[in-house]
């Protein structure tokens, strides 16, 4: 942890794990929706359902939804917010399996008809780790630009993605690979230390044998 | 980041004849790797936020839950009617505490310090001593480095987390980083800092995390008070020349086992404590009732 971990976040209270741990998921989701979200399903599990009115969680995660950081001071608003932007939202309770308890499924719906299934969890001190992503194990922070692939369970298309990574000079900090059974579906997630160019990304998607590209952008 | 114990952060400072202020800064440089300056802007801007969210108090405000609000105005009024027991560097330490963390309950802006259920313990000591020695915003601000240096070894050999420690892991750092910091601004020695460290923390061993239905209010505001003037006790024992027998690290690993040895019921998960006595438990079935 740096110094800046120890002091900080500037944040809306109450809670750094339900409050501004929970805008911080809200943002992330929408950033890898690729825009904000013109329906949000989302169930609670375990802390966040039992404590999550109290510390603000609700409306926390609506704010990061629609885009805010966890120091905006309309987070205590975001309901009325979401109203006016035509954004759509439901709350419900759910028991998920094996995860922290503070976690969250959000089930989202991009106006382009793009459609996202996330598990986040609030780790503490406002750091959080998005755990599922379409019914695959993932792990990552959202500190990093992140891509994720989405492609049929043939050869190549980690070498395919590398390569093209290589040529934009966009360094690879970590790199896991999921599937759902041999020969089937698979999951790429990259964390890089570059952005990685929007061509690249169109590129990617036209890839045969890729199904899907999500990207995560840090920039603002 | 590079320190283990807070004894190597002193050495450090010492082997490079740099204050403790500096030797901080110097390895945030290193360990994110940016400019002097960017580092020092940084810092200041979080000593910006304590200060504006001070100002942004209003009596009037009441948490989500109604259990948190106006208590700072209530002990404002108290102190401009009556001489507090307290005195008055004291009582501007008691005021500042209360008020930052029922704005924090009241969702408005704080800074994490180290965590949002102890954000006012830094900054009640901060602005107080600001205003009565008229030290600026850069002495603050190194001040700040400090409090995060010792903050950085105590979540390092311990924790800083509640849910993980107990309550002595998040006011008894804040509390911890606090003291420490007073003293170096004051200019004691480095052995005077660790020594306010060890105290501030020792007087607080133990101390369970609590909360009535699970929320950062009750009994968390008023622990922050508890926490900034320990640490203002702690302190002046360390520069009166008071020396804690058992070393800070020491006391912080000490820290880490007790709270290894707390049942989990008294760590964040409202099932122990005050979240279990009747009242509290007729809170939680109100508000998580009428969800």
């Amino acid at each position: 942890m740096n110094i800046f971990d120890i002091l900080g976040p500037v944040m809306v209270g109450p809670s750094s794990s339900h409050t501004a741990g929970a805008v911080r998921i809200g943002y992330i989701s929408q950033k890898l929706l690729g825009s904000m979200p013109e329906r949000a399903e989302i169930y609670l599990h375990g802390s966040f359902a039992d404590t999550g009115v109290g510390h603000g969680t609700d409306k926390a995660l609506v704010a990061g939804l629609l885009g805010m950081d966890t120091d905006d001071m309309d987070i205590p608003n975001s309901f009325e917010i979401a109203a006016e932007r035509g954004m759509s939202f439901t709350f419900d309770k759910i028991v998920l399996e094996n995860v922290h308890p503070n976690s969250v499924l959000l089930k989202l719906k991009g106006h382009n008809g793009r459609e996202l299934k996330i598990i986040a969890s609030s780790l503490g001190g406002g750091r959080i780790s998005i755990v599922n992503i379409d019914d695959i194990e993932t792990h990552f922070t959202g500190e990093y630009p992140t891509l994720i692939v989405h492609n049929l369970d043939q050869p190549g298309h980690v070498a395919e993605v590398a390569s093209m990574l290589a040529h934009k000079s966009v360094n690879i900090a970590t790199l896991n690979l999921y599937r759902s059974k041999k020969g089937g579906y698979a999951v790429m997630i990259l964390e890089t230390d570059q952005e990685i160019p929007p061509e690249a990304l169109k590129w990617l998607e036209r890839v045969e044998g890729v199904i899907k590209v999500t990207y995560l952008s840090i920039k603002e | 980041m590079s320190f283990e114990s807070l004894e190597e952060l002193t050495l450090t400072a010492e082997k490079n004849g740099i204050s403790l202020f500096e030797a901080v800064l110097r390895d945030d440089m290193e360990e994110r790797q940016v400019k002097y300056n960017e580092s020092f802007e940084k810092m200041q801007g979080l000593w910006q936020v304590m200060l504006k969210s001070a100002d942004d108090y209003d009596g009037s405000r009441r948490s989500a839950s109604g259990m948190a609000g106006g208590d700072a105005q209530k002990y404002r009024e108290y102190t401009n009617t009556y001489t507090a027991l307290a005195g008055s560097f004291i009582s501007e330490v008691i005021y500042y505490a209360i008020s930052i963390a029922e704005s924090n309950a009241c969702m408005r802006c704080i800074v994490a310090a180290p965590t949002a259920g102890s954000c006012g313990v830094l900054p009640a000591v901060m602005i107080p001593y600001n205003k009565r020695y008229n030290a600026g915003n850069d002495r603050m601000t190194e001040g700040l480095y400090v409090a995060a240096g010792i903050g950085q070894v105590i979540a390092k050999r311990a924790s800083i987390s509640g849910a993980e420690g107990g309550c002595q892991a998040e006011i008894g750092s804040a509390s911890a980083m606090a003291a420490g910091m007073l003293v170096y601004l004051q200019g004691g020695t480095n052995e005077q800092v660790k020594s306010a460290v060890a105290m501030a923390l020792k007087n607080v061993l133990g101390l369970v995390c609590d909360p009535v239905a699970g929320l950062v209010e009750v009994p968390c505001i008023k622990r922050n008070v508890m926490g900034a003037v320990n640490a203002v006790t702690s302190a002046d024992m360390a520069l009166a020349g008071i020396m804690s027998r058992i070393p800070a690290d020491e006391v912080i690993d000490a820290m880490k086992h007790v709270g290894d040895a707390m049942s989990e019921s008294l760590k964040e998960t409202a099932k122990g404590g005050l979240a279990a006595t009747p009242t509290g438990r007729k809170i939680a079935e109100k508000l998580l009732g009428s969800k």
